[in-house]
């Protein structure tokens, strides 16, 4: 995480735990909009090279950010076909400071 | 382009809320219909409510399917008569939380005069009228929430006539609380939902949404993903209650912004003309 500008910075920067998520993917709702892998705040997801039976490319892991989900779940709400959503990774599963 | 694969599902969390069989759903990519589906749904299971304290009415149109998806007592009403049915309902039965999802030509042109004389009465609703400019369904022709200028199937010149402001016809009609989002303001619109839910009285929010098959198409935005963008570039957030003439929408206009926000939030006496029923 980038340091915050000075005099901005959190008094519990320390403390804070940035969540970790798990990405979730039903293929086959998939309509393949865009809005997920265009407003994932930490571009975890791409458009996967095979479609669906519709002919859809649906989104899958960018490579490089296999491990960046913070669990925010905008790709969850913001999908129009309930086709993604993501689950928070307990802290002993690879949980991160800051 | 692509990386590895996420894991893969076959049930969605929400699913329990929707009549998942039908889904995918018949609405076009890029439409953001789809979208205050999940944030009513969602906004539906933060309200800590049982399902069948809830009722969804819809009209006609792509919007008018959204009752069919949710996984409670909804109607699909007649066109523009949404609001007549929900009234029925909120008045026999003031504890159930009865929303209304319907589009712009269902609620403000075919049923215009039900909408502000249901805002007028302060009727205990939640009203979310999903705007997307045009008649989507019936092949894109302009409606009264067209902007000037928008090109149509049946304004192949532009639209000439002055359009429908929403948030402000309502206000002025004398809902309890306005609030219009875009559909990119997925937050905001699912806690605006939950608010309307929780609050007594006539509760409208306009949810501006892409239409990429008719309204994009015709007026060279783009899929939904460039409406999206349009969204995020021009929406700023409103302060207090702005009229007609800041709350209208020029998409041409690229200099103007797009006013979005909670306008209004406040107490009237709902509309309550008989005895609590128990039935």
């Amino acid at each position: 995480m980038a340091e915050p500008a000075p005099g901005r910075r959190p008094m519990d920067l320390d403390r804070a735990r940035t969540t970790r998520g798990t990405v979730h993917v039903i293929p086959e709702r998939c309509k393949e909009c865009g809005f997920c892998v265009g407003y994932c705040p930490e571009d975890v997801l791409a458009f996967s090279a095979d479609s669906n039976a519709k002919g859809y490319h649906y989104p899958v892991l960018a490579s490089g950010r296999e491990d960046a989900c913070v669990h925010c779940g905008f790709c969850n709400l913001i999908c129009p076909e309930l086709a993604i959503f993501t689950t928070e990774l307990a802290d002993d599963a690879g949980g991160t400071t800051s | 382009m692509s990386g590895s694969a996420p894991i893969i599902a076959s049930t969605h969390p929400n699913d329990g809320l929707l009549r998942a069989d039908r889904f995918p759903h018949i609405l076009c990519p890029g439409c953001g219909i789809g979208t205050v589906i999940h944030c009513y749904v969602d906004a539906m299971a933060a309200s800590g409510l049982a399902l069948s304290d809830h009722a969804c009415v819809s009209g006609i149109g792509c919007s008018g399917r959204a009752a069919g998806y949710v996984n409670v007592d909804s109607y699909h009403t007649t066109h523009g008569r949404a609001l007549p049915f929900a009234l029925g309902i909120a008045v026999y039965k003031p504890g159930m939380r009865v929303t209304v999802i319907s589009g712009d030509g269902d609620l403000a042109a075919i049923g215009g005069n039900h909408l502000i004389h249901a805002a007028r009465r302060n009727v205990d609703l939640t009203v979310i009228c999903i705007n997307n400019f045009n008649y989507g369904m019936t092949g894109g022709q302009a409606g009264p929430t067209s902007p000037r200028g928008s090109v149509a199937s049946t304004a192949p010149e532009g639209v000439h006539d002055r359009p429908f402001v929403l948030p402000d016809l309502v206000r002025a009609a004398g809902a309890s609380m306005v609030s219009r989002w875009t559909v990119l303001h997925v937050r905001q619109l699912r806690d605006a939902i939950l608010r309307g839910m929780q609050k007594r009285g006539f509760c409208f929010i306009e949810a501006l949404s892409p239409c990429p098959t008719n309204f994009g198409r015709a007026n060279d935005l783009g899929d939904g993903m460039a409406e999206m963008e349009v969204y995020r570039e021009r929406c700023e957030l409103a302060d207090g209650t702005p009229g007609y003439d800041a709350l209208d929408i020029d998409l041409t206009d690229h200099t103007r912004p797009i006013l979005v926000g909670d306008f209004l939030d406040i107490e009237r006496t709902p509309y309550q003309p008989v005895g609590e029923h128990t039935a």
